[in-house]
């Protein structure tokens, strides 16, 4: 196991104070431990992935950032201060869709103006503004059983945006996806990642996704999960779908691919 | 070289291609359902035909086996007294149902929301449904005399036990994710309660209402025989009694459409409170 190197996971933007900072946490369930030592910093802005064979305790941390879980030990510290009780201080959007069946798309994406007893008209308007971006025109008024795969992802991510939070943590937000609609879900992030302007943790388990979108790639452990290597991503911004082929991308995914497959046994899942 | 800048995605990027409206509503009608909605009632008609038929050639006496045909006369000449009858059993079903689903459903929220509740309510739950209602039925006698009120009891014992198992089962079976995600949000357990726990219980909650549905009419009877003034149930030891067979028939006919109007009734009003079950709008396949 490859121990942390401290210097590049406090690389944060320098003119940025860290939104997220995550210190020595550790969670077990039951007898079971899911995450041991994590360290983990997320600058202003920051898109960072989360890399890691399956079962390593990547959905873990990020349950125990948005306070889903409570970390036996760790600091978890968000905006400068150490937050015990974190619910509702960042955007989660889990690893299925999780909308509601029973609420209409808008009504699912307002869900989170309703729990938060904020202005549910005005994000209605937001909501409103946003769904033809979000390729949701015209489904406003739909179940959510009548939408594809890609389409209920997007109306989860936007209930995730309009959690109006700095903080998003997404998981596997692609995941359940066949591999054209997740390309050019893909590409549609990129296009609007930079009008977002939000701090985002994301967990794949693609290197390739995590490289094109991501400003930092953090390689996660097998169980128990520990961050074995953070990189910051070597190419310019905007980003393109083309530069899977750029010379920079293949060699970094090649050095991802190879601590990653230090961490795995066997299996076979994050190669593709 | 432009090929990177050019197709830099823009701003406003068309969102990804697998946009598709949903398909029009997807009628599974066809030849086939002509003939399952005829199959139910033609089914029965065949059923009293030959009952009608193997008593006429029979030659049953009419007080030990009345003829369809007798039943449905004695149901026309007797109109007004059957109706009268009816009336007071479908006070008594109407009014316990409903005292039936409020109790059930609170009783249910009050069980899923606390585990105290649960341990002391359980167990007296499933003892109200192990004491045999009909021997309960001469204590409320006692206690409430021949009104509506002890019958409308009858009926609210026998409803609510397959409303508050089916709610509860519904209310636990939510989906973990979606908790997790209101709880994320900041919710508190109310919120989660209302916004995910009760919604998700609906369609659970609707099968045991169909069941109690079925059911009123049982309990309004069973409180009816042990001792009565009016309703169905009166009518039918009445008729027994005096050997008014086809009054006796007529009166369980009436019965039995009751229990099941009121039971179209629960489905109907299913169909109109969970719009989002609706098979018209078929998922579409990836």
């Amino acid at each position: 196991m490859v121990p942390p190197d401290p210097q590049l996971i406090f690389e944060a933007p320098a003119d940025a104070r860290a939104r997220v900072v995550v210190r020595d946490v550790s969670v077990s369930f039951d007898a079971i431990e899911a995450i041991r030592g994590v360290e983990l910093a997320l600058g202003d802005g920051e898109l960072v992935s989360l890399v890691g064979p399956s079962g390593c305790g990547k959905s873990t941390l990020l349950a125990a950032i948005a306070g889903l879980v409570e970390p036996h030990s760790g600091e978890i510290w968000l905006d400068g201060q150490r937050v015990t009780n974190r619910l509702g201080h960042v955007a989660l959007m889990p690893q299925r869709d999780a909308l509601l069946p029973w609420r209409t798309v808008l009504e699912n994406v307002l869900l989170p103006a309703v729990v938060a007893g904020t202005d549910v008209r005005a994000t209605r308007g937001r909501a409103l503004e946003l769904l033809p971006r979000f390729g949701l025109q015209g489904f406003a008024e739909h179940y959510p059983r009548a939408l594809s795969g890609g389409m209920r992802q997007r109306a989860a991510f936007l209930r995730t945006v309009l959690t109006e939070r700095d903080v998003m943590l997404l998981d596997e937000p692609f995941g359940a996806l066949d591999a054209l609609t997740r390309r050019s879900m893909q590409e549609w992030l990129l296009s609007l990642w930079e009008d977002l302007s939000r701090t985002i943790l994301m967990v794949t388990h693609d290197v390739e996704e995590a490289l094109l979108l991501s400003d930092r790639v953090a390689v996660m452990t097998a169980r128990p999960g520990t961050i074995a290597l953070v990189e910051p991503v070597d190419l310019p911004r905007p980003r393109t779908p083309e530069m899977v082929s750029d010379p920079r991308f293949v060699a970094q995914k090649a050095r991802l691919l190879a601590a990653l497959r230090n961490e795995m046994s066997f299996g076979s899942e994050v190669l593709r | 070289m432009t090929g990177l800048t050019r197709r830099r995605v823009a701003r406003d990027a068309a969102p990804p291609r697998d946009v598709r409206p949903s398909e029009p509503p997807t009628t599974r009608a066809s030849r086939g359902s002509a003939l399952s909605w005829m199959l139910p009632p033609g089914f029965l008609l065949m059923l009293l035909v030959a009952w009608e038929v193997g008593v006429r050639l029979d030659d049953t006496p009419r007080w030990f086996l009345p003829r369809p045909t007798d039943v449905l006369s004695e149901l026309v000449r007797s109109r007004q007294l059957i109706w009268g009858h009816t009336w007071t059993t479908l006070q008594e079903m109407v009014i316990g149902l409903t005292l039936a689903i409020v109790l059930g459903v609170a009783l249910a929220v009050a069980i899923a929301a606390s585990r105290t509740v649960e341990r002391a309510l359980y167990p007296l739950l499933i003892a109200s449904q192990a004491v045999p209602i009909i021997a309960l039925a001469p204590i409320l006698l006692i206690w409430f005399g021949y009104g509506l009120t002890p019958k409308v009891i009858v009926v609210v014992l026998t409803c609510f036990f397959p409303i508050v198992i089916s709610m509860v089962g519904g209310l636990r079976a939510a989906d973990v994710d979606a908790i997790a995600l209101l709880r994320s949000m900041g919710a508190s357990r109310w919120q989660v309660i209302r916004l995910v726990r009760v919604p998700s219980a609906l369609p659970s909650l609707f099968s045991g209402l169909r069941i109690a549905a079925a059911w009123s009419v049982i309990g309004a009877i069973v409180g009816e025989w042990v001792g009565a003034s009016s309703g169905l149930g009166y009518l039918m030891t009445r008729s027994a009694s005096q050997f008014q067979t086809p009054r006796l028939y007529a009166a369980v006919a009436v019965a039995a459409a009751l229990g099941m109007s009121l039971f179209a009734l629960v489905a109907l009003f299913e169909r109109w409170a969970l719009p989002w079950q609706r098979r018209a709008v078929r998922r579409e396949q990836g």
